[in-house]
């Protein structure tokens, strides 16, 4: 709160339309929306389709290597992809999912959840859509709290008083 | 001497940045903090946070892959 007092109301303004779910594709919206909070700016984080995942309670997010050429594994001393006929096997995005978290860990690279943390900690405004929480059948009582709920209006009347608009 | 140290060695972007942020609201109005990194890009980014935030970045130094960065609170 003292940092929206500081940012007063000469602050810049982003918002970050939300729309993929995986571990990887989760990074640049939460990494972009808090590092902008901490200089500063005013950030709205609009969710939805697949995005929505990220503001379930308990994060339990993958990752998959089946129709991604550019995941290039570190693997047996070189960068490989894997080809698609591996990657549809049971098993391989767990295990793909469980290497990738071991790195992200190994290389001090934060948690969605810590991210998340951050985003909530430093009053980024955060809208659930309410349209893809009724197509998808979510409950409210699995999402976070912290979040509003709201459709495309809601948005659009942040986005036209903001400085960036970002859609990932 | 820094009114206070953070240590962010080992962390990776955007923690550095952030715990600075964070521990900032500690130090008194022009009081100084010390970051120590090795994020090789924290080079970069503590200086476009301080040019952003208005905040003084007093020194920037390396040594055998610690980067350390003096900031100023001002804003």
């Amino acid at each position: 709160m003292a940092d929206t007092q500081i940012a007063g109301d000469n602050a810049k303004t982003m918002s970050i339309i939300v729309t993929k779910g995986t571990l990887d594709w989760a990074y640049p919206p939460f990494i972009l929306a808090t590092t902008a909070a901490a200089m500063g700016v005013d950030v709205t984080m609009f969710f939805t389709f697949y995005g929505l995942t990220l503001l379930k309670k308990k994060l339990d997010l993958q990752i998959s290597p089946l129709g991604n050429p550019a995941m290039q594994m570190p693997m047996m001393g070189m960068h490989m992809s894997m080809p698609n006929v591996l990657a549809m096997l049971p098993g391989v995005g767990a295990g793909a999912t469980a290497m990738m978290k071991n790195m992200i860990k190994k290389k001090g690279v934060a948690s969605i959840e810590e991210l998340r943390e951050a985003a909530i900690e430093s009053d980024v405004k955060i809208i659930a859509c309410q349209m893809t929480m009724d197509l998808f059948e979510y409950k409210t009582e699995d999402m976070m709290d912290n979040l509003t709920l709201g459709g495309a209006a809601t948005y659009m009347e942040r986005a036209l008083k903001s400085n960036i608009n970002l859609y990932i | 001497m820094a009114d206070i140290t953070l240590d962010a060695k080992g962390l990776n972007c955007p923690l550095p940045i952030l715990r600075a942020k964070k521990t900032l609201r500690d130090v008194p109005t022009g009081g100084t903090l010390e970051v120590l990194a090795t994020d090789p890009g924290s080079v970069a980014d503590f200086e476009a946070f301080c040019r952003t935030t208005g905040n003084q970045l007093v020194e920037t130094s390396a040594n055998s892959g610690v980067y350390r960065f003096l900031i100023k609170h001002v804003a």
